[in-house]
C-alpha cells in the first residue's frame, strides 16, 4: 500500500530480513495515513538502535540523536512548538535502559508526544546482549549463566506512575499496532506503546510463535480508565496482555504548565524579544 | 597601598549560614550605591545550610573597584567563631565593629581599635534578633553620615511587601543603628571613603549570576534547562525568576543530560536555548556537546567553575575546566569559548554567545567561576537592541537539504514546521540530507564543511584587550575573571612597564596573541588553576614559554595585594 510518507526514491534499509521493525513501520506509516496529519507537522525522535533507525525510512522531519536521550529531545521539541506532531521511536535498550531516567520524567512531566518503544527483549545492534525486558535465565555471550536481573516491566511502571496513556502491540499483528498507534497519537498527554516484536536473529527465545503463544488482546468490556484493574493488567507476565491498558485523561500536559503556552501556542520561533522590557529591567537596576 | 585607604572601604561581614548576612549586604551595597559611591561584594561560604561560617566583603569606594581585596578595614563578626577564618587577614589596622561575646580576647588589647556595639541587644528590644540587619544598617548609615530618609525610604521600599507595623519596626531598629553610628562618627576613628567624583546613579547594581541570565535573555533565550549546581544554580534560578516577563521556558532537568539534549533539541525546533551548570555537569553534558558537534547545533552553555577534581570544593572558586571545555566531547568540531573578565564583558558576551552559536551553527560555551557569580556590584548602563536575539533561519522547501555543502561550511538552518521541507538530522554521520551514511567521500565533505567554519568565523573572533602603554617592557596573561584585580594590581604596584593582555574569547585563540607575546621582554600569566592551562593553550599554538606563572588554586580569587607583590618583582 503507498503512503504518503514512501520516498519517491529506492531506500536502504539496515534491518535484518524477516525482523519486526518491518512489520512495525506499517503500522507507523498506516497510522499516520489514516490520521492525516499535515507531513511537515511531524516530527520523529529516536536515539540509537536497530528501532531507532525507523525514522529514516520516513520521508518526515527527524531528530535521531544520542542513545537514550531521545525523550529528553522530544520533549523540547515539543516544548518549543506546540504545534508539532512528535513520535519517538526507540528501542527496549536505549528507551528503558540509558534513558531509564528520562522515562520515569516523561511519565511525570507528561508531554504530549507518543512514545513507541520496539521491545524485543535483547540488544540488536550491539549483537545480542540482555536488554533490561530480557526474562531471566536468557542466555547471551554477556551473560553466560542467563540473565538473573528482574525484567523491567515499563507498563506497570507506567501505570503505577499514573501516565497519561499506556498500551502494549503486538508487531505481527500490523491492523491491530496500527490502531493502537492512532490512539496513542491522537491522545493528549505521554502515550507509551510498548511494541513487543522478535528479534529474528539474536533472540531466538521470544520469536513470532512465542508471542503468538504467549500473547492475548484485552476483551472489550475492559475498561482501560479503571486504574486498579490496569494495575493487575500491567503485571500479567505470563500471557501478556496487549491492547490500550490505562488511561488517565485527568492531567495537564507538559506544554499546558509552561509559562509560554499559558494563553497561547504560539511557536518560540515565531516570538520576538521584547526589548523595550529588557532595557526596563536593566533601568531598574539603576535605583 | 596607604594612599587608598581614603578612597577605599573594605568591610568585612563574618556569621553563620543562615544568619542573613546575604539580605545584610545587599541592604548595604544598595545604600552605599544610593548615597554616591561604587560598591563591589564577593561572599565566599562553606557547602552547608546552616551552621559554619560565611563572609562577604564589601567595598565602598569613591573610584570604581571591582575586585577582591585582602585588606580589612572593618570587621564585623556576627557569631562565635567568625573571626577564627580572618586571623591572618586581620591586621593591627583592622577596626572591630561588634557584640563583644563575638569579638576573640586576642584583639583586646593588641593595637586593635575594638568598638563594642551590642547589636544584638539592640535587635531584641526592637523585636528579635532578625532586626540586627536593620540595626546593623543604620549605624553604617550614622557612619557615613548619609541622609536618613533616604535609607528610611530605601527601607520602606524594599521591605514593601511586609506588614505595616513591621516595617515600622523595622524602621525604628534602622534609626537606633543611625544614632549609634552616627555617635561613632563623630568620634572621627574611622576614615569614611567621600562621595564618587563621576555619577553613579546610572550605574546598575547587579550580581554575576544575574549578569548572565540577563544577558541570555538579550540574546533571545527562551528556553533553559538545568540542573543545579553550585555555583551556577543561581543563573537557572535568575531565568525563572524573569521567565514570566520573557516567556522562557525554565525546566529542572532530571540530569544534566537531559537538560543539554533538551536544550540541543529546543534549537532544532526555533527555540534559543541555554544550560548552566558548573564542571560536574559540564562533565555529564559532554556526549551532548558532540552530539550538538555532529548535527551543527546552536547552543549556549554556561559553565561556572568551582574546584575540582570530582565534587572538590563546591562553593570556592578556580579556573581549573578550561582546557576540559576545549577538549570536551568526543570527535572533532568546533567551539567557540568565552570567559567574561568583568560584568560588561559577561553581559555582552553571553548575549553574543546566541549570536554566534546561531549564526555559525556551533556549540559556545561561556567559563564564569564562583568568584564572577558570587560577586556584586556596580556596572555602567548596558546597552541593548534587538541586533542578537533572532533567529537566523529559513523557511524549508520541498527540496531542502540540512547539511547542503557551501563555501563558507555553513549550511542555512530550518527548522520542522516552517516551510514544506523535512529537517532531517542525526548524529550517525550524514549526507546533506542528514540520513546515514557510511560513504567515504560524503563522510570527509562533511568533517571539511564542519571544520571550515573555524576560519569562516575568524573575522567574528574578539581579540584580547590591551590594557596599559603601548610600549610596554612586561607583560601580564590573563583570560576571565581575573581581570578587575590585575588591573587594580598593576595600579597599585607602582609598575608603569605593565600591560595587561586579557582574553575574553579564549578560543579559538585570536591571532593577535602572537604579536602581542613576542613585543613582551618579560610575560607572566596569571590563572587560578595550577597547571596554567591557558599558558598551554598559548604554548600548544606558538610554541610560547612565559617566563613566570602566578598561579593560585587554594578555592579562592586573587587579592589585589598579592598580585601586586608579585608584579613589584618583575625584572
Amino acid at each position: 500500500m503507498n503512503s504518503v510518507f514512501d520516498f519517491d526514491r529506492p531506500i536502504d534499509m539496515a534491518w535484518c530480513p524477516g525482523c519486526g521493525n518491518y512489520d512495525i513501520i506499517k503500522s507507523v506509516k498506516g497510522a499516520l495515513d489514516d490520521l492525516k496529519i499535515p507531513r511537515e507537522r511531524i516530527v520523529m525522535v529516536s536515539g540509537i538502535g536497530q528501532a531507532a533507525k525507523l525514522p529514516q525510512y520516513i520521508n518526515v522531519s527527524f531528530f535521531n540523536g544520542l542513545h537514550g536521550r531521545s525523550l529528553p529531545a522530544a520533549t523540547a521539541i515539543k516544548a518549543s512548538n506546540p504545534r508539532l506532531t512528535v513520535v519517538v521511536v526507540s528501542g527496549d535498550g536505549c528507551t528503558y535502559g540509558e534513558g531509564g531516567n528520562h522515562f520515569l520524567a516523561a511519565l511525570r512531566r507528561n508531554p504530549d508526544i507518543t512514545n513507541l518503544v520496539h521491545d524485543n527483549m535483547v540488544y540488536g545492534l550491539t549483537k545480542g546482549q540482555a536488554s533490561p525486558t530480557s526474562r531471566r535465565g536468557f542466555t547471551t555471550p554477556v551473560q553466560i549463566n542467563g540473565v538473573y536481573l528482574e525484567p523491567f516491566n515499563p507498563v506497570a511502571i507506567a501505570v503505577a506512575m499514573n501516565a497519561s496513556f499506556v498500551a502494549r502491540a503486538f508487531s505481527g499483528d500490523v491492523g491491530k499496532t496500527k490502531e493502537i498507534i492512532k490512539k496513542a497519537i491522537m491522545h493528549k498527554g505521554y502515550s507509551l506503546v510498548d511494541i513487543l516484536h522478535p528479534c529474528v536473529t539474536f533472540n531466538r527465545v521470544n520469536s513470532f510463535s512465542w508471542y503468538k503463544s504467549n500473547t492475548y488482546y484485552l476483551d472489550e468490556e475492559y475498561d482501560p480508565s479503571n486504574r486498579d484493574e490496569a494495575l493487575k493488567k500491567s503485571i500479567e507476565t505470563e500471557k501478556i496482555p496487549l491492547g490500550v491498558i490505562y488511561v488517565n485523561s485527568g492531567n495537564k500536559t507538559f506544554e499546558e504548565n509552561l509559562i509560554p503556552y499559558k494563553s497561547s501556542d504560539t511557536p518560540l520561533y515565531l516570538r520576538k524579544l521584547d526589548i523595550n522590557k529588557l532595557r526596563k529591567i536593566i533601568d531598574e537596576h539603576i535605583k | 597601598m596607604d594612599n587608598n585607604v581614603k578612597t577605599d572601604l573594605s568591610i568585612v561581614l563574618s556569621g553563620e549560614a543562615g544568619q542573613g548576612i546575604q539580605t545584610l549586604e545587599r541592604l548595604l551595597m544598595k545604600m552605599f550605591k544610593l548615597s554616591g559611591r561604587y560598591v563591589f561584594s564577593y561572599s565566599e561560604f562553606m557547602s552547608r545550610i546552616r551552621g559554619g561560617n560565611n563572609s562577604t566583603e564589601i567595598r565602598v569606594s569613591a573610584q570604581r573597584v571591582d575586585s577582591f581585596l585582602n585588606r580589612i578595614d572593618i570587621f564585623v563578626p556576627f557569631g562565635y567563631g567568625s573571626m577564627e577564618r580572618f586571623q591572618e587577614r586581620i591586621t593591627g589596622d583592622t577596626i572591630i565593629i561588634g557584640d563583644q561575646v563575638f569579638i576573640e580576647d586576642r584583639y583586646r588589647g593588641s593595637g586593635n581599635t575594638v568598638i563594642g556595639i551590642p547589636f544584638l541587644e539592640i535587635a531584641k528590644e526592637f523585636g528579635g534578633k532578625t532586626y540586627i540587619n536593620l540595626v546593623v544598617m543604620g549605624f553604617f548609615a550614622g557612619l557615613f553620615g548619609i541622609k536618613k530618609d533616604n535609607v528610611r525610604d530605601q527601607v520602606r521600599t524594599q521591605f514593601s511587601r511586609l506588614a505595616a507595623d513591621v516595617i515600622e519596626k523595622n524602621i525604628k531598629a534602622l534609626e537606633k543603628g543611625i544614632e549609634v553610628g552616627s555617635e561613632i562618627a563623630q568620634t572621627g576613628t574611622i576614615e569614611i571613603p567621600p562621595k564618587a567624583s563621576r555619577d553613579v546613579s546610572e550605574e546598575l547594581l547587579i550580581s554575576g549570576t544575574e549578569i548572565i541570565a540577563l544577558g541570555g535573555i538579550a540574546g533571545g533565550c527562551n528556553f533553559v534547562s538545568s540542573y543545579p549546581m553550585s555555583p551556577s544554580t543561581d543563573v537557572l534560578v535568575n531565568f525563572a525568576k524573569y521567565s514570566e516577563k520573557f516567556n522562557i521556558v525554565v525546566e529542572q532537568a532530571e540530569d544534566e543530560i537531559c537538560a543539554v539534549n533538551m536544550a540541543i533539541a529546543s534549537w532544532y525546533a526555533g527555540g534559543r536555548a541555554m544550560v548552566t551548570t558548573s564542571g560536574g555537569g559540564f562533565a555529564l553534558m559532554t556526549e551532548g556537546l558532540s552530539l550538538a558537534g555532529a548535527i551543527e547545533s546552536p547552543l549556549v552553555i554556561h559553565v561556572g567553575q568551582r574546584p575540582g577534581p570530582a565534587t572538590g570544593m563546591p562553593t570556592r572558586t578556580e579556573q581549573g575546566d578550561l582546557l576540559f571545555a576545549l577538549f570536551s566531547g568526543h570527535g572533532e568540531f568546533p567551539r567557540i569559548i568565552y570567559a567574561p573578565g568583568n560584568y560588561s564583558q559577561g553581559f555582552y558576551l553571553t548575549r553574543r554567545a546566541f549570536y554566534m552559536a546561531d549564526k555559525y551553527q556551533v556549540p559556545v560555551i561561556i567559563l564564569t567561576d564562583q568568584f564572577f557569580l558570587d560577586s556584586y556590584g556596580t556596572v555602567p548602563m548596558l546597552n541593548v537592541d534587538n541586533s542578537m536575539s533572532e533567529n537566523i533561519i529559513i523557511e524549508t522547501d520541498p527540496g531542502y537539504r540540512r547539511y547542503q555543502i557551501t563555501e563558507s561550511g555553513i549550511s542555512p538552518r530550518g527548522i520542522p514546521g516552517y516551510g514544506t521541507g523535512t529537517v532531517c538530522l542525526d548524529s550517525d554521520e550524514h549526507d546533506e540530507g542528514g540520513y546515514i551514511t557510511e560513504d567515504f567521500a560524503v563522510r570527509v565533505a562533511q568533517v571539511n564543511k564542519r571544520m571550515k567554519k573555524l576560519q569562516s568565523m575568524g573575522p567574528d573572533s574578539i581579540p584580547p584587550d590591551l590594557y596599559g602603554p603601548d610600549d610596554y617592557r612586561c607583560i601580564v596573561v590573563s583570560w576571565g575573571s581575573t581581570l578587575n584585580a590585575i588591573l587594580e594590581a598593576i595600579a597599585t604596584s607602582g609598575r608603569s612597564d605593565i600591560a595587561l593582555l586579557h582574553y575574553s574569547q579564549v578560543y579559538p585563540l585570536h591571532d593577535d596573541t602572537k604579536k602581542y607575546l613576542e613585543k613582551a621582554q618579560f610575560a607572566a600569566i596569571v590563572e587560578n588553576n595550577y597547571t596554567s592551562q591557558f599558558g598551554t593553550l598559548i604554548r600548544m599554538h606558538m610554541g610560547f614559554e612565559f617566563n613566570k606563572k602566578i598561579l593560585k588554586y587554594n578555592g579562592m580569587p586573587f587579592s589585589v595585594e598579592e598580585l601586586a607583590k608579585e608584579f613589584k618583582k618583575f625584572v
